[in-house]
C-alpha cells in the first residue's frame, strides 16, 4: 500500500457520524458513522439491500437522514440540497442509469460542463457561445470511449453506453469527491477493464477522492485504499483490503451469506 | 459542421416564410382574411408562450389565460381611460407585461418548489379568481358585458394591424428562440427530461421553472394586449377556459417542444375554427367546432404525439442520424482496412 500515513487521518473530506434513515419502520442505514479521507480510493460493497444505495443517496442529498449528519470538507451538510453539495464539490453517478434521454450525448455532458464552468443563469446569450464546452464535453466522452457517438439521442444508447455517459457526466463536474454507484454494472464484459481504467486514472492523478459502491469485491480489491462493508443498513467493518478480506465477521455474514455468488463468479 | 448548415437552411426558410406572409395583404386584401391572418398571429404567440411552459420546461399550467387576460384587459382599460394614442399603447402593454412577470413570479415561488400538478392547479385557481374579479369589478371592466374602447387611429387600418401583429410575432419568435437557446434554456430542456438528474447537476430547480413561467406570462401578456387591439373590445372570455385550451391545443397539434410548431398549431386552430363556423350554414353541428377540435386532438395525440413540426424534425433527425452512422462507418472500415494494410 502507498504511504499510508497516519499524520494525515484528520485530513477527512467526508464523514458521516450515525448516519440513519428509516422508511416507516423499516431502518434502511442504522447509525452508519463513516470517514473518507482526501484523495483516497473507497469501496463499499455488501450484498443487495445492505443500504448501499441508500447512503449513497443520504450522501449526496437525495434523502434526508432521519438522524446523524454528514460531513463533507470540515462542513455539516445534513441540510442542503443536491445541487448544493455538487457546486461544494461533490459528484455522483446513479446506479439506475439517470440521463437526458431525449437529448444528444454531446448535449447530456455539456450540461455538466456548462454548470461546472459556473454559467447558470444566463439566459440572452446564445449556448453556441459557449463552443469551448462543447470541446470540452467531447474530451471527456473521448475518455469513456463515447466519442463516436456524441450526436445520437442519449436514449438510442445501448445500456452499456449509458452508463459510460453517466460516468463522462460525472467526471465533466471535475468534483473534488466522486460518489460512484456500481459504475460497471451492464457494461459488457469486454469494456469493464476500458472503463476501470478511466476510475484509475481519476484516481492516480491522486487530486481526487472516490467513493465507489461495487457488488464484486474481486473488482475493487487492487483498486481500494479501504473498503467499508455494509450489511443490513449496518457497517459492519472498516479498514484496508488485506484486514477486510480476513475479518470473520465479514466473511461469516457477507462472504457466507454469498460464498455460492462468489464461486461461481470466481469459476469463470 | 452540419449543425451550422442545418439552421442555415433554417434560416433561409423562416425568411422566406415571413417574406410570404407579408406579401399576403397585397395579393389578398379580404377583410375577413386579413382578420383571419391577424389572429394567427397572435396566437401564435399566446401558443409560443404556452410552449415555453409545456414543451421547454414540461409545466403544465390550466390557467395560462390569465396573463392573457391581464394583458388584454391592461390595454382594454388604459386605452379608455386615458387616451388612445401609440404612447398609451405602448404605455398598457409594458404594464401588462410587469403585472404578469410579478403574478407569474407569485404564482410559480408559490408552487413550483412542490410537484407539478401543484403548479396546474394553482394556476387553475388563480385564473378562476382573475375571472370572477373581472366579472364582480364592474366599475372598471363593465362585468360579463365588457366594454368597447378607442384605439389608436392608425391601428384601425386592417393592414397596418396585421403587420404590426405579424412583426410582434415574428420579434417574439425570435427572442423566444434565443431564450429557449441560451444556457438558461438548455437546462430548461434539462429539467423536462429529468428533473432530478438536472439537480444533481448543481442546477438549483426552482430558479429555472420560475424563469420560465415568468417568461411565458410575459409574452402571453402582450399577445392578449394585441387581441383586444383587434376587437376593440374586451369582455371576461379572455379569462376563459377556452383560451387555455386553445393554447393546449395549438401547442400540441403544431409539436411541443418547437417554436415553429405553436405558429403551426395556431394556423391550424384559427383556420379550422374560421372555417367551420363558414360550414355551420349547410349544417348546425359545424356550429360545434369544438367537437371537431376534441377528434382532431384525439387523432393528433394517438398518430403523431410529437405533433406535426415534431414529427417532421424526429424524421429529418432520423434521416440525419443514419446518414452520420453510415459516414462513421465508412471511417471506421478504412481505419481497419488502414490497419490491416
Amino acid at each position: 500500500m502507498s504511504g499510508r500515513r497516519t499524520d494525515q487521518a484528520d485530513d477527512m473530506i467526508l464523514e458521516t457520524e450515525g448516519l440513519t434513515i428509516a422508511f416507516g419502520g423499516h431502518v434502511a442505514v442504522q447509525e452508519v458513522s463513516l470517514k473518507v479521507e482526501r484523495n483516497r480510493f473507497k469501496s463499499i460493497i455488501g450484498p443487495n439491500g445492505a443500504g448501499k444505495t441508500t447512503l449513497f443517496n443520504l450522501l449526496s442529498g437525495q434523502l434526508r437522514p432521519t438522524a446523524g449528519y454528514v460531513r463533507f470538507k470540515g462542513k455539516d451538510i445534513t441540510p442542503l440540497a443536491p445541487f448544493q453539495r455538487t457546486r461544494l464539490g461533490m459528484g455522483r453517478s446513479f446506479q439506475i442509469t439517470n440521463v437526458f434521454p431525449n437529448l444528444t450525448v454531446l448535449e447530456n455532458v455539456r450540461l455538466a460542463v456548462q454548470s461546472q464552468q459556473g454559467v447558470r443563469l444566463n439566459w440572452y446569450a446564445s449556448a453556441k457561445a459557449y463552443r469551448r464546452f462543447e470541446e470540452e464535453a467531447k474530451h471527456w466522452l473521448d475518455m469513456v470511449l463515447l466519442g463516436n457517438r456524441i450526436g445520437v439521442m442519449a436514449n438510442y444508447l445501448a445500456h452499456g453506453e449509458k452508463r459510460k455517459l453517466e460516468l463522462a457526466m460525472l467526471l465533466a463536474l471535475q468534483p473534488d469527491l466522486l460518489l460512484l454507484d456500481e459504475p460497471t454494472a451492464g457494461i459488457s464484459i469486454e469494456e469493464v477493464p476500458a472503463i476501470l481504467e478511466v476510475i484509475r486514472k481519476v484516481k492516480e492523478a491522486g487530486n481526487r477522492t472516490i467513493v465507489l459502491i461495487e457488488h464484486k469485491m474481486d473488482m475493487v480489491l487492487d483498486l481500494s485504499d479501504s473498503i467499508a462493508v455494509l450489511f443490513n443498513g449496518k457497517l459492519l467493518a472498516d479498514g484496508r483490503p488485506e484486514d477486510i478480506m480476513n475479518n470473520e465477521t465479514v466473511q461469516a455474514a457477507y462472504l457466507g451469506g454469498l460464498y455460492d455468488d462468489a464461486v461461481a463468479s470466481a469459476g469463470d | 459542421m452540419s449543425g451550422m448548415r442545418t439552421s442555415k437552411i433554417g434560416t433561409i426558410w423562416f425568411v422566406i416564410f415571413v417574406a410570404g406572409l407579408a406579401a399576403l395583404p397585397f395579393i389578398n386584401d379580404s377583410r375577413s382574411f386579413l382578420i383571419l391572418m391577424t389572429q394567427i398571429c397572435i396566437f401564435a404567440v399566446f401558443a409560443m408562450s404556452y410552449d415555453i411552459l409545456l414543451g421547454f420546461t414540461g409545466i403544465v399550467s390550466f390557467g395560462h389565460c390569465m396573463f392573457f387576460g391581464i394583458g388584454a384587459y391592461t390595454s382594454g382599460v388604459m386605452l379608455d381611460r386615458l387616451d388612445a394614442s401609440i404612447g398609451t399603447l405602448l404605455l398598457s402593454v409594458l404594464v401588462g407585461v410587469l403585472l404578469s412577470a410579478l403574478l407569474s413570479y407569485i404564482v410559480g415561488m408559490l408552487s413550483l418548489r412542490l410537484k407539478s400538478h401543484f403548479y396546474a392547479m394553482l394556476t387553475l385557481a388563480f385564473s378562476g379568481l382573475l375571472l370572477v374579479l373581472a366579472e364582480k369589478w364592474r366599475s372598471l371592466t363593465n362585468g360579463n358585458d365588457g366594454f368597447t374602447f378607442p384605439i389608436p387611429s392608425v391601428m384601425k387600418d386592417r393592414t397596418v394591424l396585421y403587420f404590426t401583429a405579424l412583426a410582434v410575432m415574428v420579434v417574439m419568435f425570435l427572442l423566444l428562440r434565443r431564450f429557449t437557446q441560451s444556457p438558461v434554456g438548455r437546462v430548461l430542456l434539462a429539467i423536462r427530461e429529468n428533473e432530478q438528474r438536472t439537480e444533481s447537476l448543481g442546477y438549483e430547480i426552482v430558479h429555472y421553472k420560475v424563469f420560465a413561467t415568468v417568461v411565458a406570462g410575459m409574452a402571453a401578456s402582450i399577445s392578449g394586449s394585441l387581441y383586444v387591439l383587434t376587437l376593440r373590445f374586451v369582455n371576461t372570455t379572455v379569462f376563459g377556459m377556452d383560451m387555455t385550451l386553445n393554447a393546449l391545443l395549438m401547442t400540441i397539434i403544431g409539436g411541443v417542444g418547437t417554436l415553429f410548431g405553436a405558429i403551426i398549431g395556431a394556423s391550424i386552430i384559427e383556420w379550422a375554427h374560421h372555417g367551420l363556423s363558414e360550414l355551420a350554414k349547410f349544417h348546425p353541428i359545424f356550429e360545434r367546432w369544438i367537437i371537431f377540435f376534441g377528434l382532431l386532438y384525439i387523432v393528433v395525440v394517438l398518430l403523431f404525439p410529437a405533433g406535426i413540426v415534431g414529427t417532421l424534425r424526429l424524421w429529418w433527425l432520423k434521416r440525419r442520424g443514419r446518414r452520420l452512422e453510415q459516414s462513421l462507418q465508412a471511417d471506421s472500415n478504412a481505419i481497419r482496412k488502414e490497419g490491416a494494410g
